[in-house]
């Protein structure tokens, strides 16, 4: 039994180790790239359309439906980012069906590398939407004294990320591998559709918290007062 | 008893003992939010939405802490540190 499909080394050449976290994420942007570059080739917008038009379709809509929810802002903007957090954790969970197959997230250097994308974005986006000047000032609000708490939290929530996801994963794994033990013939597939299930979960609670965070740090803090109508 | 037995006796326990207390707190916690979601929605179904999307957001943040208890007796089984450092040691002598 192993922690976390790092261990699981496929090749390796002094000091480069191509281990299964590797290749499996390799392999989800490789389906998820050329899937999508496929469907796209050949796009219709007359009502004969293909049945993975339709699918890219309500994907995109309801993520950007979703984002548009949580307060953001033009949410075509964020689409980019967002949609493909979701998309990457949901489709590594989705996979768990095919045998074989160890969620990359179940490692905790991609969930960090996952969180670590989310640390800088926030910022990046904040100082886009209002300014060096205007973000910085959010870590002082409302007063001087929460500046270190916000730099605490900041540094904490993406903590918080990368092991909640990695804890959800990985327990999805050790719990199928422990039953398999026990009892190997119809709680592990018990397990594994309970596993599906909270992997859809985190991969929605991912991207909604980067949302949440994002909102946060691009939303003006106080809404400037509308200037009075001159009649 | 020597020093690798209490380590072992010590991790065991502890991995045990984190993950019952880790789940039972935040299986309170978690009732009580879910709970309270419901009688919002019962009061209120057309909020179901948002409702239903601050719960989960919610409970993953509470779920997190169990998580944590999980991940640190597993670290405690598994890839103990101290354990670890004890086993050096007897190869090294």
């Amino acid at each position: 039994m192993h922690l976390s499909p790092d261990e699981l080394i496929f090749w390796q050449h002094g000091f480069f180790k191509l281990n299964a976290t590797i290749v499996f994420t390799w392999a989800l942007m490789f389906v998820m790239a050329v899937g999508s570059r496929l469907i796209t080739r050949k796009l219709s917008t007359d009502l004969k359309r293909s049945p993975w038009q339709n699918l890219l379709e309500i994907l995109v809509t309801a993520i950007e439906e979703q984002i548009g929810e949580i307060g953001l802002r033009d949410p075509k903007r964020y689409l980019g980012f967002l949609g493909t957090l979701f998309l990457f954790v949901a489709l590594a969970s989705l996979c768990t069906v095919i045998p074989g197959y160890d969620p990359p997230t179940g490692s905790l250097s991609t969930t960090a590398a996952l969180a670590l994308c989310v640390f800088v974005a926030v910022p990046l986006f904040g100082i886009r939407e209002r300014g060096l000047g205007g973000y910085l000032k959010s870590y002082v609000e409302p007063t001087f004294i929460m500046l270190p708490f916000n730099i605490i939290s900041e540094l904490s929530r993406t903590l918080a990320l990368a092991v909640r996801l990695f804890g959800n994963m990985m327990s999805g794994a050790m719990i199928i591998a422990i039953l398999l033990t026990i009892t190997p013939f119809i709680f592990p597939i018990v397990m594994t559709a309970l596993g599906l299930l909270t992997g859809m979960v985190q991969a929605y609670i991912f991207s909604i918290l980067a949302a949440v965070y994002i909102a946060a740090a691009t939303r003006a803090a106080k809404p400037k007062p509308e200037p009075a109508p001159s009649t | 008893m020597d020093n690798m037995t209490l380590i072992a006796v010590a991790s065991i326990a502890t991995a045990g003992l984190t993950t019952g207390v880790g789940c039972m707190a935040p299986a309170l916690g978690e009732g009580r939010s879910i709970a309270m979601a419901l009688t919002a929605l019962a009061q209120q179904p057309d909020a179901s939405a948002t409702i239903t999307r601050t719960l989960f957001v919610g409970l993953a943040m509470i779920e997190s802490t169990a998580i944590y208890c999980f991940v640190v007796s597993m670290i405690l089984i598994f890839a103990n540190p101290f354990w670890n450092h004890v086993i050096a040691q007897a190869v090294g002598k």
